[in-house]
């Protein structure tokens, strides 16, 4: 299948007053179109970066990320971004968070009434009718999200950007908006990636599984190639040998020693003298 | 937040206690108390009672209108009034567009709030003499001082607004390549509004301040004017209803403008 994005020996280096920070090194990473892959690592690993190289919301110091044959100079619609703390606009209803954004991409082409529909579809997609005329304020958390999902969806992008889209929210919450992201998504074909820390949430939705280092200067690690069935049952899941292979290799390199020379070097330096001597 | 939870828990305990008018009239009758025993104490000070019959008969007929020197107080009043109200709405039609300005170029926020932080903390009486001198007029002077005193706080709070934007909502508006008029209208304003309002707020509460005090100075109308007006004629129970009638219509003000502002308040959620 054709390679949709691609990320080419992107690195980038964050300038702060005299600092600098290296945050990516040497990034290389393609894929597909329809594909759903999860940037997993810890906070600092720069996956928030690379997530906003994709969007064009940062622009690479070097290397170069391609989005349909063309290069990412700058933030677009079809790069759609779902925010950590959702981003509506809090003096907008739900509907009007979502019809900002539809208003936006299709307010050229099509009639009002047209692009109210759109938005009352997206807002159906995402179990949020009922609230349409709610302000942020008085929705739950999870229909927050979930309306930032919907105003994300609700363009038709060709990407979808999230960044950790469900740590803010309660289990139950969390484990209901993926199954609806899921369900959504097998409907419109979008690409998705996707930033979180939880193997688990990783594991669920993804096609691959994309591990990053630790930063500064993190680079990819391994990439895991999800081979598990859709649709995935949660509880099924549980025993499953695979599923739990994967989420060992998961945990091994969040919770592992990362970089050999640290692996060797970092405990010998912590013991005390007496402790060698002693051997 | 603990602090403030505590306070108006403490507060809630007090009017249960008390009953919401109970604290306010304790307070007033004090105040009166403190006056009847200094009119009982300074000669030619007076007391509540004479002061509730001079107000009673200059409140008789608060818009009568015979010619100048024999006007009701009520046209005092609402001379201030328009004053401030005037000289504040000329002082946001400079100190919003600036504070817009400041906020979102920091070059030009470089250069100007440091002249902002020499001029702001003057008196606003000392720029009485310049507006002589340059309007020739008491009444224009009066609004010069008031825009001068006034524009600071709004231009100020603006741009603090302005520097507040969330960046995920600025973001918001980049992935979706809104153009900047729809960025200011659906983004900026409505962040800044509130901002921008309790700025208002302020600056028509030091307006309030500072027409008396110009008119007193450079008056030949107005509730300043007047009142010194009083004092010069040894109208001492005129003066202390001076003194009351500024304070209710400064508390009216600011009730008003608290109430507008509060509706324009958005949580964060």
């Amino acid at each position: 299948m054709e390679k949709f994005i691609r990320i080419e020996s992107v690195s980038h280096v964050f300038t702060r007053g005299k600092t600098q920070v290296e945050a990516l090194r040497d990034i290389n990473l393609s894929i597909r179109q329809g594909e759903f892959v999860s940037l997993i690592g810890h906070s600092g690993s720069g996956k928030s970066t690379l997530l906003n190289l994709v969007a064009g919301l940062t622009l690479p110091t070097g290397g170069v990320v391609l989005c349909g044959g063309r290069e990412v100079d700058g933030p677009g619609p079809e790069r759609a971004v779902v925010f950590q703390n959702h981003a509506l606009l809090p003096w907008l209803t739900c509907f009007e968070n979502v019809h900002l954004a539809v208003e936006r991409v299709f307010g050229s082409r099509e009639k009002k009434s047209q692009l109210q529909e759109r938005t009352r579809a997206a807002l159906a997609l995402a179990g949020l009718s009922h609230a349409e005329h709610k302000l942020p304020r008085e929705m739950t958390p999870g229909m927050r999200q979930a309306a930032g999902i919907a105003r994300a969806l609700a363009t038709e992008p060709k990407v979808l950007l999230m960044d950790e889209p469900f740590s803010v929210l309660d289990g139950r919450t969390r484990v209901h908006l993926q199954d609806e992201l899921l369900r959504i998504i097998a409907t419109t074909g979008t690409t998705v990636v996707m930033a979180t820390h939880d193997a688990d949430e990783a594991l669920i939705l993804s096609d691959r599984i994309v591990m990053l280092s630790n930063g500064p200067g993190a680079t990819l690690g391994r990439i895991l190639d999800v081979n598990l069935e859709r649709p995935r049952d949660r509880l099924a899941l549980i025993n499953h040998s695979r599923y739990l292979a994967h989420r060992a290799t998961i945990l091994r390199f969040l919770l592992g020693p990362q970089d050999p020379t640290q692996a060797k070097v970092a405990p010998a330096s912590n013991l005390p003298l007496e402790d060698v001597n002693s051997h | 937040m603990n602090k403030v939870l505590s306070e108006s828990g403490r507060r809630e305990k007090a009017d249960q206690t008390f009953g919401i008018l109970t604290g306010p009239t304790v307070g007033f009758a004090a105040l009166l108390l403190i006056w009847q025993i200094l009119a009982l104490r300074i000669s030619g000070f007076p007391g509540p009672g004479p002061t509730f019959d001079a107000a009673a008969e200059l409140f008789s007929d608060p818009f009568h209108a015979g010619g100048p020197g024999d006007q009701g107080i009520g046209w005092y009043v609402l001379t201030s009034l328009i004053s401030a109200v005037v000289g504040v709405l000329l002082a946001a039609l400079v100190g919003i567009p600036a504070g817009f300005a400041f906020g979102r170029f920091a070059l030009l926020d470089s250069i100007c709030a440091p002249v902002i932080r020499i001029l702001r903390p003057v008196s606003p009486l000392a720029w009485l003499p310049l507006g002589l001198l340059v309007f020739q007029a008491a009444q224009f002077a009066t609004l010069w001082v008031i825009v001068i005193c006034s524009v600071w706080p709004i231009s100020v709070n603006t741009a603090h607004g302005v520097k507040g934007v969330p960046l995920d909502y600025l973001n918001v508006a980049r992935v979706l390549r809104l153009s900047e008029w729809k960025v200011f209208r659906s983004i900026l304003f409505p962040f800044v509004l509130p901002y921008l309002l309790s700025g208002i707020r302020l600056s028509v509460g030091t307006a309030w301040l500072v027409v008396i005090a110009v008119e007193m100075f450079a008056g030949e109308s107005g509730l300043g004017f007047w009142l010194w007006d009083q004092w010069n004629k040894q109208h001492v129970a005129h003066v202390l209803i001076g003194i009351f009638v500024i304070g209710v219509t400064g508390f009216l003000l600011d009730a008003c403008l608290l109430a507008s502002a509060r509706r324009y308040w958005h949580d964060e959620a």
